[in-house]
């Protein structure tokens, strides 16, 4: 069983089994579910004996067809729940053989390549509105209500933008949460909002990590501790960022 | 009246979260629903229970919904289940617990700080159930 000998057609199974992986790690899907869609893409273009193992940042895929177990690197994920519904109708479709190892991974790729869904001022807007009902969900008054859309929509923003300018998530999540707590504030002082608190809890719910923390527990009851781990030390990170920039404002004010 | 203004609000925040999370339209406002549902059971059950019981039976709701919502619209559970467990996140008790910090109140915070964990804890808890339920029913049911 020579590697040079498997031809291009040998090479399809493998590299559509590793593309769904990969989609699916890098829009937020939870690591148990990335590997057991991968075993059964594996398993209906028929490729015996796969195994997969699949951490936060890296997924390494074997099958008894290969003599060399394969890599692939994952370096960025974010929250992208549309890919994550593409790829499992996908490997629906090739369970019940509606589709070809070529014609999967020409929509595979059609798939990564794709961008999100809503336009940018779409979800600020929705990130703002959010913010204002949570700062009403969480006993805030009427007159939080407006100061909450504010804040919000200008600390989500101010995430996208930093996020592109800086690759360092870190370092948005902690500048965002300490421009809500400063605009807050401000807010308070032109005389909008009773309670700067509730403001600024509703206002960071969009930043919160709540997709990351509760994988991080599904992963380690699943047993997949590296995972789990991991995932929860992204998670705290992300916490300790938020908390952070909002201590500061705390400090010099 | 307040119970209104509750459903109304958490309906509207769990959809929006959908927009952010990039879920496709179809779905928003299931996602809407279940973080809807979710919120309801949470308030009504946290005057009388305990916080932590309340968010178990909350996401245990949430979860209940989404795998519903997931044999429906044969679409992963993690769909419904993302957005409709955001506004149960302990972000209050998170800002408190930080605030007392920077104060240098320790002791407050700490508590703040613990009761926040158990929360998330009982966030994935809730979940966890709600997927052996289903996990249960369908060996019973014969498959």
């Amino acid at each position: 069983m020579e590697e040079s000998a498997l031809g291009p057609e040998e090479q399809e199974p493998i590299e559509v089994c590793l593309m769904a992986g990969k989609i699916m790690l890098q829009s937020g899907a939870e690591t148990y579910r990335v590997e057991d869609t991968m075993t059964r893409i594996a398993e209906a273009l028929g490729l015996s004996g796969s195994h997969s193992y699949v951490t936060p940042t890296g997924i390494m895929f074997q099958s008894d067809n290969m003599r060399w177990a394969k890599l692939v690197r994952i370096m960025e994920r974010t929250t992208d729940l549309q890919k994550v519904a593409e790829v499992n109708d996908i490997s629906r479709k090739l369970a019940n053989r509606d589709l070809t190892a070529a014609e999967a991974r020409n929509r595979l790729a059609a798939i990564e390549s794709s961008g999100h869904a809503y336009a940018v001022p779409l979800r600020i807007g929705a990130a703002a509105i959010a913010s204002g009902c949570f700062t009403l969900m969480f006993q805030g008054g009427f007159s939080d209500f407006l100061p909450g859309i504010v804040c919000g929509g200008l600390g989500f923003s101010a995430l996208i933008l930093l996020h592109r300018l800086v690759k360092v998530k870190f370092f948005a999540e902690f500048t965002a949460s300490f421009l809500i707590g400063i605009f807050a504030y401000l807010l308070l002082r032109a005389g909008l909002g009773a309670d700067p608190g509730k403001i600024i809890i509703g206002s960071v719910m969009p930043l919160v990590p709540g997709l990351l923390i509760t994988n991080a527990v599904r992963d380690l009851m699943a047993g997949h501790l590296v995972s789990g781990l991991s995932r929860g030390a992204e998670a705290f990170l992300t916490a300790f960022a938020i908390g952070a920039g909002i201590a500061v404002v705390f400090t010099i004010l | 009246m307040n119970l209104a203004l509750h459903l109304v609000t958490s309906f509207i925040a769990s959809a929006a979260f959908g927009i952010i999370f990039n879920a496709p339209k179809r779905t928003l406002l299931q996602c809407g629903a279940s973080g809807m549902l979710g919120w309801a059971v949470y308030v009504l059950l946290n005057e009388r229970l305990d916080t932590v019981l309340a968010t178990v039976a909350a996401t245990f709701i949430v979860g209940v919904v989404s795998q519903i919502f997931a044999r429906t619209h044969k679409k992963p559970v993690i769909l419904f289940s993302v957005s409709g467990i955001i506004p149960l996140v302990p972000g209050g008790l998170a800002y408190d617990a930080m605030r007392n910090f920077v104060e240098n109140d320790y002791n407050t915070a700490v508590q703040l700080a613990a009761q926040a964990f158990l929360i998330s804890g009982s966030i994935a808890i809730g979940l966890v159930l709600s997927e052996v339920l289903n996990q249960t029913w369908r060996k019973l049911s014969g498959r």
